[in-house]
């Protein structure tokens, strides 16, 4: 066991060395560059522009750049944001909270709706349920995240009123210190009323939009899975022992068929992070999202190297936690 | 005789794309308390649709129709589905023919064996281990205790049947059906295997269907003998009777073609193959294979014979391999 999370531990660092060649390159392959974006039309002196480019060390050969780049990434060193002067780690951690709270909430909500509607499309196969949980799943997986979060707006914030349209708080109304960045737990922490109703009313329409996706690919693959699964040799033993359909299915059948769900799970990390830089701009969530969309529009660099390190960072993490768990509910790799 | 399994005309017929396939066809099987039944035919020629019938264990697509299905004095036809799982897996208990995939990938063996004891027995949880010890102690498996931990894949296929033989003792029941517990096996373990089946069958008094290949094993163990061929049973005898004076011209092909004093593992082939969907013969559905073959033979379904003539599903049912020519209405 240990051998084999060293192993895969091993295999991630090729992909770290290539993550931040493509970062860099892809950086500065947006046009324009951190000063142009920031004195904009007026133009800038000569000898300022110089000074600057020194300054942010871009009058440096760009291989030398690069080097300088990886030098202090070895050492921990994301970088300061240009903008904002601050560590890009440091803006990265107060912001990181905001969309992990966003990602999980829609993970959830993505496999408590998705498992039990991929389950019961499985059993009632052919049926009109069946067939209206395919298609949804379908509608659900082909719907632009852009499109359906302004739908969704429209009809639930504008239109009856019950969401809000933005944000992850009621500032007006509350303010309290973050504690651990996770608005539902600091909404209760600050035991202020109403704050953690405002808080959930706030994640609403969020969660589902950046959930949609996710919860389209596991109803699907939950479904497949369990069909393959309720035609085993093991599932009629279980039936032959006269237990109850819902062991059957919820225990023998479904502890089989969640293996390769898991597996899609883990793969839809990196869907629900990249989602979150889009839902967070539909509704202002100010998470790491919204922070790189508008680093791209200040062309900052550190921000934009660091940020996507980050989060691909995590990304990689996830899914080697996701192959672990794998392995932790599949005996016969677990027990080889 | 107060029958512990009666069966009368079950029929089972499965929507297929291609439309209805009769896969089991008016099959009746009587099985007394302690008693030993065969039951014999090629490969697709319905035993185990028919014993997953009584179980109640055929996929949706199946339909199970039947004049009588009695067990231990209950209709099986007029239980609800409720009901009739407090029968199954405690008094009726079946082993099926590939142990391996028989056993749940995902879970120990003993949660497996503890199990059926939890949903149908009034025992403590250290009462259903050590029961499960002992089982596995009965069925033959060494270092019990450490093999109820283990998984699935890491048990050989005898072992893996011999856990399924302890599951399906684990509530003591009154009738067990082993549909071809050995031909998955290794040659050199089916005789263990098959030992150790027909020992704890003796040592309990449980009832037993086999469904087998191996005429030997038949010839040696079984009380009464059913052949099936397409679906349909033709011939139900007692064992000795069957051996010595086959009435169906199926069952004399089948003990013809068998090697001197019928110690053939496999069951002896047959020229031809056994129809299929497309190509059911009209009359007796053996006529295009069968040596006595007439003319209404295909074109007539056969009649069943008496109980004396061994129920034979035939116009001319043998005696002493000599065809009974008799008078009918067609
Ligand atoms: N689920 C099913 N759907 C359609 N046909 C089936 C199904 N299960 C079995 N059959 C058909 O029923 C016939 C009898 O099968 P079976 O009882 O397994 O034969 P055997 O005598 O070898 O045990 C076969 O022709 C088989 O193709
Ligand atoms: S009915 Fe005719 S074809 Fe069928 S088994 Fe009897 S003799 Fe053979
Ligand atoms: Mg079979």
């Amino acid at each position: 066991m240990l051998k084999l999370i060293l192993r895969r531990v091993a295999l991630t660092l090729p992909t770290f060395v290539a993550l931040m060649f493509v970062t860099f390159v892809a950086v500065r392959l947006v046009p324009g560059d951190p000063i142009e974006a920031r004195t904009g039309e007026r133009g800038i002196d000569p000898e300022r522009l110089a000074a600057l480019r020194h300054e942010l060390g871009l009058d440096q050969p760009v291989w030398k750049q690069f080097l300088d780049y990886v030098y202090a990434l070895l050492h921990g060193d994301f970088g300061v944001s240009i903008v904002t002067k601050t560590p890009v780690l440091h803006e990265f951690l107060i912001l990181f909270p905001a969309t992990l709270e966003l990602a999980l909430c829609a993970l959830v909500f993505a496999v408590v709706l998705g498992v039990p509607a991929g389950v019961l499309a499985a059993v009632k196969r052919g049926s009109v349920l069946d067939h209206s949980v395919m298609a949804v799943a379908l509608a659900g997986y082909s719907m632009p995240i852009f499109w359906w979060g302004l739908l969704l707006i429209m009809f639930m914030s504008e239109y009856l009123g019950l969401t809000p349209v933005s944000g992850r708080m009621d500032l007006i109304n509350y303010y309290f210190e973050p504690v651990t960045g996770f608005m539902l737990i600091d909404s209760l922490l600050s035991g202020e009323d109403g704050a953690f109703s405002a808080a959930v009313a706030h994640l609403i329409l969020p969660t589902i939009v950046l959930g949609t996706i996710p919860l389209a690919v596991i109803a699907r693959m939950t479904r497949s899975s369990m069909l393959e699964v309720l035609g085993e040799d093991y599932v009629r033993t279980a039936r032959a022992k006269g237990l109850s359909p819902l062991r059957v299915v919820g225990l023998h059948a479904l502890r089989n068929a969640l293996i390769p769900v898991v597996t899609v799970v883990g793969l839809q990390t990196g869907t629900l992070l990249a989602g979150a830089v889009l839902t967070e701009t539909i509704f202002a969530w100010p998470g790491v999202g919204k922070w790189l969309i508008e680093s791209i529009s200040r062309r900052d660099y550190p921000a934009l190297q660091g940020g996507i390190m980050l989060i691909s960072a995590i990304v990689i993490l996830v899914n080697l936690i996701v192959d672990m768990l794998y392995v932790a509910i599949n005996p016969r790799i677990r027990h080889g | 005789m107060t029958a512990l399994l009666s069966i009368r005309n079950l029929s089972v017929t499965f929507a297929t794309g291609r439309g209805p396939f009769r896969a089991v066809d008016k099959v009746d099987l009587d099985v007394a308390p302690g008693e030993l039944v065969a039951i014999v035919g090629e490969s697709g020629s319905g035993k185990s649709v028919a014993m997953l019938a009584v179980m109640g264990l055929l996929p949706w697509i199946a339909t199970v129709t039947a004049d009588r299905m009695m067990f231990d004095g209950r209709d099986l036809l007029a239980l609800s589905a409720r009901e009739r799982r407090k029968i199954v897996g405690r008094d009726l208990a079946m082993i099926f023919q590939e142990p391996m995939s028989s056993l749940n990938p995902c879970f120990t063996v003993g949660f497996q064996i503890r199990e059926a004891m939890a949903a149908h027995l009034d025992l403590s949880r250290a009462q259903r281990q050590a029961r499960a010890v002992e089982l596995l102690e009965l069925v033959g498996i060494p270092e019990p205790e450490r093999r109820l931990k283990a998984f699935p894949h890491q048990l050989s296929g005898g072992m893996s049947q011999r856990v399924m033989i302890a599951m399906a003792l684990a509530c003591n029941p009154k009738l067990i059906i082993a549909d071809e517990p050995t031909t998955a096996l290794d040659v050199t373990i089916q005789a263990q295997i098959l030992d150790l089946l027909l020992k704890l069958q003796k040592e309990s008094g449980v009832g037993l269907v086999l469904i087998t290949h191996d005429m030997g094993v038949v010839a040696e163990t079984a009380q009464r003998v059913c052949v099936h061929y397409a679906g349909q049973q033709v011939e139900m005898q007692d064992t000795r009777g069957l051996f010595r004076d086959p009435h169906h011209p199926y069952t004399a092909a089948l003990l013809a073609a068998l090697p001197e004093r019928a110690q053939g593992r496999l069951l002896p082939s047959i020229p031809g193959i056994v129809p299929g969907l497309a190509d059911r013969p009209a009359g007796c559905l053996f006529s295009p294979r069968c040596r006595f073959a007439t003319e209404t033979c295909r074109t007539v379904p056969p009649p069943r014979a008496g109980a004396e003539l061994g129920l034979a599903l035939c116009h001319t049912p043998l005696i002493a391999g000599v065809p009974q020519r008799r008078e009918f209405a067609a």
